[in-house]
């Protein structure tokens, strides 16, 4: 009986597809290139490019011109005569005050604060992350709601205080008070990060390291850090271009031969003796910016995977 | 006090008064528990039943509020994991992602600063028992289910321990691969004869591996026994209902007498309790709940003497072994197995006989057997 019924079906399948039914809709359906949606989506995306890419694309062109076709005013032309003079000039002669040495001494500067600061924070950040993720102690929760509450409270605020007390202990106006600053005011931010990448890797694996009888350093250093590479660029990154980019603890925290890159370039731009030399100043802030700009396009991958760890579990 | 009295030399592991809160919640009230050396002992409960976080207090990963933990005489409630002399095997595995299989069984020796030549001995002994030696230099992520969870008993096995403690480890397997470990394990425990706490709440499993099965309830130990007296003779309704698949018949009803003998009433059916074994004098007018295993119920043929009802089939469900009959019999819905090659239509009507010999009666205010 039921032999009988399928063959039926079967036949009735054939009958179909012999009567035409073949030439219909097969496979993946065609997708239309210049469609309504493809129009308003790359439109859309093209727009919002060039809004970001025309002011880079005047400073790039500008810092290549000399200063005679800068005056001819015509802001979007590529240069006539390519000169590499504005950024040289930016680099090595540009005056800040009495100093003439251009930009160089701030790089260098800044340099100096950005490692240890850097290293520093990290270093402590992922301790104390690792701590309050798998080594509930006393007052843990407490602890890390003060530390969370740092990170809504305005810099300002702490400014004055935080200069009495780099007073007092006689750093104040070194690179050494700057770089502490800038390790504190990391904190809140990246234990916050490093404690839930932590608390989503399997507690099980911590469980079994201490069965196993790694204790606080050894499951750090042997089972924890070398899972964390993606948690570690982002920190990485965040803090290089933070303390990089820093303009206001480096101009309140320094003196002028220890000023940090940025307050430099601020002092080349907005110095008002003699002439505005447009393109060395947008070959400084092209100089500037080189340093995070060049660290995005390094790991940018990196700190994509690092941003979703947090999000997807094991 | 208690420990010169009740820690006698056969334990391996003994619980004393163990109790364990978070805040206000309780998760282990006052719990007793004794674990003869080379046991095999499952703690099976349904999750949230506190079973692995007794686990974890044994193993020193959770701190107890109240109470004492006994490891071969030794007390060790505030002793570190790694001193306890215990191996722990978990759900997820937990192997280090980042290291080799060898480098995952060696690091608990080479944290203990072992010499090597005896690191490597003991690596090499473990991975024979577990038949993992062409694995040991690749990373977890190149494993398959079934052999992480071999190396993660390797893992116990190479620190020579006293006691394993497995925390739900089959879970995560599929049910071919399930079965297969569940032998593996049973043929490990026989080889080794350590002490063994297994935590699962998969029936089968405690069943089948089980020297004893302590069965938990809202972190209470409802009852420890051995697999075949939980599964005969269980001591109150929950533990009748969460062994045993498909689960036990239950019927609501009341104690009485008829002609000397006694009776189960509930409306509409009447069973005689003869062959019941009652732990209680059986008092008519006592309310109770009756209940049979669906293997318990015979049908037709297998029927050997005593009462005979009369039942209608409702639903077949044939599971190629045997064969689940549900019955309707006076309004109320029964299951009975059968033979698998016995076929009966829907709507067929047929006999049914209870065997009262295997069947248990329960307080229907206490829920205690009786």
């Amino acid at each position: 009986m039921a032999d009988v019924s399928t063959l039926n079906t079967t036949a009735a399948g054939i009958d179909a597809i012999s009567r035409g039914l073949v030439s219909g809709p097969r496979g993946r359906k065609p997708k239309r290139v210049l469609s309504r949606r493809n129009i308003m989506l790359y439109g859309a995306l093209t727009v919002a490019a060039l809004y970001y890419l025309l002011p880079l694309y005047v400073m790039v062109v500008t810092s290549l011109k000399g200063m005679p076709e800068v005056r001819l005013g015509n802001i979007f032309a590529p240069p006539m005569e390519i000169t590499f003079e504005p950024w040289v000039k930016a680099w090595a002669q540009a005056c800040t005050g009495l100093n003439c040495d251009g930009l160089s001494r701030g790089f260098w500067n800044s340099v100096r604060i950005l490692v240890p600061s850097v290293v520093v924070s990290i270093a402590v950040a992922s301790v104390s992350g690792y701590a309050l993720a798998n080594w509930r102690f006393k007052g843990a929760e407490l602890f890390f709601s003060i530390l969370i509450i740092g990170a809504f409270i305005p810099y300002q605020v702490m400014i004055y205080p935080i200069v009495i007390v780099l007073r007092e202990l006689g750093i104040y106006g070194t690179l050494t008070g700057l770089v502490i600053v800038h390790t504190i005011f990391g904190m809140p931010i990246l234990t916050l990060l490093f404690r839930n990448y932590f608390a989503s890797l399997p507690v099980e694996l911590f469980k079994a390291a201490r069965i196993d009888g790694a204790g606080f350093w050894q499951i750090y250093f042997r089972i924890m850090l070398p899972m964390s590479l993606p948690i570690f660029v982002v920190a990485m990154i965040l803090q290089v271009t933070g303390i990089w980019n820093d303009f206001l603890f480096g101009v309140v925290f320094t003196r002028p031969d220890t000023y940090p890159m940025t307050v430099q370039l601020n002092n080349i731009v907005n110095s008002v003796q003699g002439v505005k030399e447009y393109n060395v100043n947008m070959a400084a802030t092209l100089l500037t910016g080189a340093v995070p700009l060049i660290v995005y396009f390094v790991s940018g991958r990196l700190f994509v995977r690092g941003i979703a760890a947090g999000a997807v579990k094991g | 006090m208690h420990d010169t009295v009740s820690i006698n030399k056969q334990n391996s592991v003994s619980i004393r008064d163990l109790s364990l809160s978070f805040g206000s919640v309780k998760v282990l009230e006052n719990l007793n528990l004794d674990i003869r050396d080379g046991e095999f002992l499952v703690l099976l409960g349904s999750s949230g039943c506190g079973k692995s976080t007794l686990l974890n207090c044994i193993a020193g990963l959770l701190e107890p509020t109240e109470g004492q933990i006994f490891i071969k005489d030794k007390n060790v409630t505030w002793e570190e994991p790694k001193d306890r002399g215990i191996g722990m095997v978990f759900q997820s595995y937990a192997l280090y992602p980042q290291m080799t299989v060898e480098k995952n069984l060696s690091f608990g020796l080479r944290v203990a600063g072992l010499p090597k030549e005896e690191i490597a001995k003991r690596v090499a002994r473990a991975a024979g028992i577990l038949q993992i030696e062409p694995l040991l230099k690749r990373k977890p992520a190149e494993l398959s289910g079934g052999q992480r969870q071999r190396v993660a008993i390797g893992r116990a096995l190479v620190r020579d321990v006293d006691v394993f403690l497995f925390d739900e480890p089959l879970s995560n397997l599929d049910a071919k691969l399930r079965s297969e470990l569940r032998v593996e394990i049973k043929l490990l425990h026989r080889q080794l004869q350590n002490t063994m706490i297994y935590v699962t709440h998969d029936q089968i499993e405690a069943l089948t591996l089980a020297d004893r099965i302590a069965i938990m309830k809202s972190g209470v130990i409802q009852q420890l026994d051995d697999p075949m007296i939980i599964y005969n003779r269980p001591k109150n309704r929950f533990v009748a209902s969460f062994i045993g698949s498909p689960s036990m018949n239950f019927l609501k009803g009341e104690l009485a007498e008829e002609g000397g003998r006694t009776v189960f009433k509930a409306d509409g059916v009447r069973f005689s309790l003869d062959g019941y074994q009652a732990d209680e004098a059986l008092s008519p007018g006592r309310r109770v709940i009756l209940g049979v295993r669906p293997e318990h119920i015979k049908v037709d043929g297998d029927i050997q003497g005593g009462e005979v009802h009369d039942a209608v089939v409702e639903i077949e469900e044939p599971m190629g072994a045997d064969n689940l009959l549900w019955l309707k019999h006076a309004g109320h819905a029964v299951a009975a197995r059968i033979g698998g090659a016995r076929r009966y239509a829907v709507g067929t009507k047929v006999r049914i006989g209870f065997d009262m010999s295997m069947a248990s009666l329960f307080d229907a205010e206490t829920e205690e057997r009786i």
